[in-house]
């Protein structure tokens, strides 16, 4: 790239939105029938262990990693689905409420949208029927300008890209594409009018020659109606098009976080490095390849939890840079290298490149 | 020397509908030592292919043309002979691995299954070249007495390869062999199967909807839309360059990290593919393509010259007649 590159504005982020902090999930461990007659108790997966994000108005977030990083629990706990076992997620400023009604208030601000279509729509439903749902559970809105429950869905459905609206109110999900199923459910997240969107995964299950509608449908929102987007991906290329900012996670915590630009041209951690060589690209080069298998949350390692898996410690360098005994003992925090770019790594401390 | 050649091949399925024509005059070749990448969206027809190279597909579809695999006419053999040539012929890798394999049998006695089905050694003969598959596949030998429940997803997509591999064979079809797995162990998977057709001489066709993978592994591409091949030609070079616009839609679906060009700009195709049982005239890609042309809806294209080695289905091609109303 031979541009100048903008310098990262962090002054341009929007208000907080949603922001979390020191977020930890364990899903408790468990053991056959007999082996539990013994006194054996499975080990606790520590799914997340402590995660602190902030998405901003307006602002589409890329929450990255591979499978078991703790990036879907995340996203579920945003969404209240499940109760962590510490931390807090604050909406606007205000803690979570974990009562019906403070959740019920929550969610028709945030709205999640599902990887599997498919699943997430009620096969013996009506299309109308599934965007209207929210509206039933949430009520229509009163006011001076208050408009019907079928005049919303229209406008949900529109807005989502599935036009003309009336086409589609009397057909079933099985009637319809991939891709004309993930913009219904995105219709129902739509129809409450909501400000944040979480996406797990939005279009991992589609075609890939119809994930750029859904993605540019995803845009369009956030630039119409500043909505803001958390996105769950493993695939970078895909937070290359539409993300703002980049978190990387790694075994229920985040390794790096900043500016998509910095994040994806210039990583800091040697786990972002090794994720982005793996997005296929032209020309079949030789790049390394993290080996083994996705970690396991119910083991975590002592000191940097990277550091199993770590081409600098595997290649010797660590030791060369004397920083080997505290990456395999030591635990380490997220650390600011540039204003809005974090990094967990001992490298940085160093000012050397992963 | 070509492993596999498929002549004019058309597929129709038999549904209580009607035929619904899958595949409508596909030629294919894929020779010795080569990798030959299949390309298109869902029911485009390129796992309808896969099923015909191993006449896999229900008992009454309709297939008619010629598919010859290792000097067998596989259309016109008989059940015992198709037999004896799956597997040792060619084999197919699917893309759920966790559901191709049974589950209370345990890997070993899976793998060395087909190699004893075809009397290629007896059983302890058998056991050791089982060993020798999973250590080529990357595992340890002592897996071989696991049950596929303790293996992970990526591992037992290793075993489905060797599987495949059991009987040497001389073509291996893989079917969206990396789809359904996490992208650390996708590029494994990947970087094995290259290793692996690189070694042994194999001849490989890798099936996916995702161009960006068949670009790291294969030599040539073939882009399918609507039961017909519509662009053909070197793997970089289509990837790259596409002729056709369908290909250029496809491509342009896997952005480069870098390139500005995408920052903020995700592209993709509009509309659906095309009901098999209604497919539009002429160009069966033009309510959906960017470059439309007059002619578009009447011409039938064919495979034209679009460059050096290069064919593409378009009116756009360099090698297509003049028509009227279309520039190039």
């Amino acid at each position: 790239m031979s541009d100048p590159q903008p310098e990262p504005d962090v002054a341009e982020l929007g208000v907080p939105v949603v922001e979390v902090e020191g977020l930890e999930v364990n899903f408790k461990g468990r053991v056959g029938f007999f082996s539990g007659l013994l006194g054996r108790k499975g080990s606790d997966a520590k799914a997340v262990d402590g995660v602190s994000i902030t998405l901003h108005e307006g602002e589409v977030l890329a929450l990255a990693g591979e499978s078991g990083c703790g990036k879907t629990t995340t996203a579920r706990a945003i969404m209240g689905l499940l109760i962590p076992d510490a931390g807090t997620i604050r909406y606007r400023g205000e803690p979570l409420a974990r009562s019906r009604r403070g959740l019920r208030g929550y969610r028709r601000q945030v709205q999640m949208v599902f990887q599997d279509p498919t699943a997430a729509l009620n096969p013996r439903q009506t299309i109308y029927e599934i965007v209207a749902e929210g509206l039933r559970i949430h009520g229509v809105p009163g006011g001076p300008d208050a408009k019907t429950e079928e005049q919303l869905v229209a406008r949900a459905l529109s807005r989502a890209g599935l036009r003309p609206p009336e086409r589609f109110y009397l057909l079933y999900p099985h009637e319809l594409s991939g891709g004309q199923r993930q913009r219904v459910v995105i219709a129902g997240a739509l129809v409450v009018d909501p400000t944040v969107i979480v996406a797990d995964e939005p279009v991992s299950n589609l075609d890939a020659s119809v994930r750029g509608e859904i993605l540019a449908l995803l845009m369009k929102l956030r630039e119409g109606s500043r909505i803001s987007i958390l996105i769950v991906t493993h695939d970078l290329g895909l937070a290359w098009t539409v993300a703002d900012r980049v978190a990387v996670m790694y075994l229920g915590r985040v390794v790096e976080v900043g500016p998509a630009e910095e994040v994806l041209q210039r990583p800091k951690h040697p786990y972002t490095k090794a994720l982005l060589n793996v997005v296929p690209e032209a020309g079949g080069t030789e790049r390394p390849i993290l080996q083994g298998e996705p970690p396991d949350p119910t083991r975590i390692p002592k000191g940097c939890r990277f550091h199993p898996r770590c081409p600098v410690v595997a290649s010797g360098r660590a030791e060369r840079l004397g920083i080997l005994n505290r990456c395999i003992g030591e635990d380490l925090a997220l650390e600011e290298i540039a204003p809005g770019h974090d990094v967990a790594c001992y490298l940085t401390g160093l000012g050397e490149e992963p | 020397m070509s492993v596999l050649s498929v002549r004019d091949l058309v597929v129709e399925y038999q549904t209580t509908g009607g035929g619904v024509p899958a595949v409508r005059g596909v030629d294919l070749e894929v020779d010795r030592g080569e990798v030959l990448g299949l390309a298109g969206e869902s029911g485009c027809g390129k796992s309808t292919i896969a099923g015909a190279i191993l006449r896999l597909l229900p008992a009454k579809t309709k297939i008619t043309g010629r598919i010859e695999l290792d000097g067998n006419d596989i259309l016109e053999l008989t059940p015992g002979k198709l037999r004896a040539v799956r597997w040792t012929a060619g084999s197919i890798v699917f893309q759920g691995a966790m559901h191709a394999m049974n589950p209370v049998q345990r890997i070993g006695e899976q793998i060395m299954e087909p190699i004893l089905v075809h009397g290629q050694s007896g059983e302890r003969e058998a056991r050791i070249r089982a060993g020798t598959l999973l250590e080529q596949v990357g595992l340890p030998t002592r897996r071989l007495d696991d049950y596929p429940h303790e293996l992970s997803g990526g591992q037992k997509q290793r075993i489905m390869i060797a599987m495949a591999l059991a009987c040497s064979p001389s073509l291996i079809v893989a079917d969206e062999p990396t789809t359904a797995l996490d992208v650390m162990v996708q590029a494994q998977v990947l970087q094995l199967l290259r290793t692996l057709q690189h070694d042994l001489g194999l001849a490989l066709l890798f099936i996916t909807h995702d161009l960006s993978v068949l670009v790291e592994v294969a030599d040539r591409l073939a882009i399918m839309y609507a039961g017909k091949i519509v662009e053909q030609g070197g793997a970089e070079a289509v990837f790259h360059t596409p002729a056709h616009p369908y290909t250029k839609a496809l491509a342009a679906a896997f952005p480069a990290i870098g390139d500005m060009r995408f920052r903020g700009r995700p592209s993709g195709l509009g509309g659906d593919p095309p009901d098999p049982q209604q497919i539009p005239s002429g160009c069966p890609f033009h309510p959906r393509c960017a470059e439309v042309t007059p002619a578009c809806p009447s011409v039938t294209p064919e495979l034209w010259t679009a460059g050096p080695a290069r064919l593409a289905a378009c009116v756009h091609a360099s090698g297509a007649p003049a028509l009227e109303g279309v520039s190039r």
